[in-house]
């Protein structure tokens, strides 16, 4: 975890740079996950402070959203889409197989600290599904075999 | 020597990139130009290599396919011919997507190449109600969904007096089977900056917001740098196209609620606060983005406003059928042999687009549902495969042709387990404002594991409960979930009831 010195510090200078900005809120909780990888609870007041919110709106707008993390997630993450498209062509199938090999459910990091597996409804990659979201890098046609070569590629 | 290849998300999925270094590897003297798509998924990665009879397409490819490009084109493995004369291709009426996979995304100089500002350089020489009246004339329908007459929205915006308006587009597709917004913001993101532009000149609006959702990366990406060169180069600024009055705009991105695609809910997260829906009236077109008059709509529909402007509103409102005008870009999806983005006038039949276009499952198993409009919309089975796609036609069949995707299913396909699956979906994405849809989900799911389990006492409960999320909800969110589970009971009642003999 931050020390709260280091997030006061950064979390300033996210405000100064969205200064001005019309319904900025979403933007500014982006910036402070794209920076820590998560957005901590000492960020909170401070946003709430600058945009003259209360404390209890501002985590109730990062808490509304599914993308913004209370907690660091592992160290990669995977993500796969559970939409009817990719139902259609058998992502059940290798998301169980994906919880299988991971040991793990949905929203849950392995012990190791290493994977975490989310589901995603939708990537728009729905005429080459199943999709997957690797780190930020999209997959489609993903089976079983494809899961495999992709757990054992994250180093 | 030119060669195309896609940077659309589909084709990045199934390995653009490699194959992009791949060329570059092999020749450092190749012009590689990452366009949109086509639109031919099952083709991705498509490579284009420009000769002098046309652009010759090659597809699917790999990277051990690359060498070959280098040599005789005619005797390279995954020829495919000119791209322009692929059946795909030829069939299709592309206006909204003439551009997209034709030319580089980011040269504006190629967008005027290929027709681009010309819709904008006239709306400049109109006044507003000519432009409103314009896009009226069209027919053109929101094609997010609603299907709202685009025109009469833009007049309600247009004639409202106040100090600020605002032009939103909803580029939050989060529905499954459609990614028509997507490919279009990838592939031509300087139409839809132009059909803003035009919006904001029609409604007296300064100020445009692009909404995207967060699984979009790509899109972002392209959209961000679109809106930097234009803005670079003129079009968008204090002055649009240097003479006209003032239009900017913004892009904005989502946080993973499907909900946001609702427009209430998408101008609440705007203006950063929780995408709870709006009750209405006050309509979003008089009371929108920070209580003003706000035009929100569909990138589509947005995107399909310079080609109206360019070749006029009686061009385009002559495609299509009934009050279904123009063209649709049909997404077809899911357990399909040709799955794909096809641009068409409305009116081909739904077995037309699934059998013909689309070339059955690829699964080669008969096609046992069809839902189309995405996750609120209902599931045809094939007795109803002679519907022909249009608004009220649909609307007609107990369905919705939405934002035209189609996700086709073969027969393992357990419609049960589909209709949980709405109920669940609609649970998990509620925003909670309004009972019938925050609660009637939950009991939705449980009331669809009753029928599961072999409990028929279920069924009344289930019809009832549909009904009261269908005319109590606040938005469509709740108000379409019974479209697919009611669809899915009333055209597969077998899979509601094995379960049952099962159990006696």
């Amino acid at each position: 975890m931050l020390d709260s010195v280091e997030v006061t510090a950064r979390v300033g200078e996210i405000l100064i740079a969205h200064k001005g900005m019309e319904g900025s809120l979403l933007p500014i909780l982006h910036a402070i996950q794209a920076e820590f990888g998560y957005v901590p609870q000492a960020a909170l007041p401070i946003i709430a402070q600058d945009l003259n919110l209360s404390r209890a709106e501002v985590h109730g707008v990062m808490s509304f959203y599914h993308d913004f993390r209370e907690n660091p997630a592992g160290k990669h993450v995977l993500k796969l889409c559970r939409a009817e498209a990719c139902k259609s062509v058998g992502a059940d199938r290798v998301a169980t197989h994906a919880q299988k090999a991971l040991g793990i459910e949905w929203h849950e990091t392995t012990t190791d600290g290493k994977v975490t597996l989310e589901p995603v409804f939708c990537l728009g990659l729905c005429a080459c599904a199943p999709a997957a979201l690797v780190d930020g890098k999209l997959v489609g046609r993903v089976d079983e075999a494809k899961i495999d070569s992709i757990i054992g590629g994250l180093k | 020597m030119k060669i195309y290849l896609p940077l659309d998300s589909a084709a990045v999925a199934l390995g653009a990139d490699e194959i992009a270094a791949a060329i570059r590897a092999k020749s450092a003297d190749v012009t590689l130009i990452r366009n949109g798509s086509r639109g031919m998924v099952w083709l991705e990665p498509m490579v284009e290599m420009e000769t002098p009879a046309g652009r010759m397409a090659f597809g699917p490819m790999t990277v051990a396919d690359v060498p070959a490009l280098f040599g005789d084109l005619a005797a390279h493995p995954k020829a495919l011919g000119l791209t322009e004369e692929l059946p795909w291709m030829k069939a299709q009426t592309r206006l909204t997507f003439a551009r997209v996979g034709v030319i580089d995304p980011l040269s504006l100089a190629d967008y005027r190449a290929h027709g681009g500002l010309k819709g904008l350089e006239r709306a400049l020489g109109m006044g507003q109600p000519d432009m409103v009246t314009e896009v009226t004339n069209s027919g053109l329908r929101g094609r997010g969904g609603a299907g709202f007459p685009t025109g009469i929205k833009w007049k309600t915006v247009s004639e409202a007096q106040a100090d600020r308006k605002y032009i939103v587009c909803n580029a939050d597709e989060g529905d499954s089977a459609t990614f028509a917004d997507r490919m279009l913001m990838e592939g031509d993101p300087f139409t839809l900056i132009e059909g803003m532009a035009i919006a904001g000149l029609a409604c007296g609006a300064t100020k445009g917001f692009v909404y995207i959702r967060s699984e979009y990366p790509i899109a972002i990406e392209v959209m961000q740098k679109a809106v930097e060169i234009a803005r670079a180069e003129g079009v968008l600024g204090a002055k649009v196209m240097g003479k006209g009055p003032a239009f900017d705009m913004e892009i904005r991105v989502g946080a993973g609620a499907y909900v946001c695609g609702e427009e209430t809910s998408l101008l609440n997260s705007l203006e950063g606060k929780r995408g709870i829906v709006r009750a209405k009236p006050p309509l979003p077109a008089l009371q929108g983005f920070m209580g003003k008059p706000t035009v929100v709509n569909n990138v589509i529909s947005l995107a399909s406003v310079p080609v109206i402007f360019e070749k006029g509103a009686e061009h385009y409102k002559n495609f299509g059928l009934g009050r279904s005008r123009g063209t649709i870009p049909l997404q077809i999806a899911g357990n399909v042999k040709f799955g794909g983005l096809y641009e068409i006038a409305f009116g081909l039949t739904l077995g037309e687009i699934v059998d013909k276009i689309g070339g059955g499952t690829a699964s080669g198993r008969p096609v046992k549902a069809v839902q189309v409009g995405g996750p609120l919309g209902a599931y045809f089975p094939r007795s109803l495969f002679d519907t022909p796609f249009g608004y009220e036609e649909f609307a007609g069949k107990d369905g919705l042709i939405g934002h035209a995707g189609l996700t086709v299913f073969d027969d393992t396909a357990d419609m049960l387990g589909m209709a949980r699956f709405a109920m669940e979906f609609c649970a998990i994405e509620s925003c909670g404002k309004c009972t019938p849809c925050r609660i009637g989900a939950v009991r939705g799911v449980e009331t669809l594991d009753r029928l599961g389990r072999g409990d028929a006492s279920a069924l009344p409960i289930l019809t009832d409960l549909c009904n009261t999320m269908k005319s109590g909800s606040l938005c469509a969110l709740g108000g379409f979930t019974p479209y697919p589970v009611m669809s899915a009971l009333t055209h597969f009642p077998d899979d509601f009831s094995t379960q049952k003999e099962a159990a006696e």
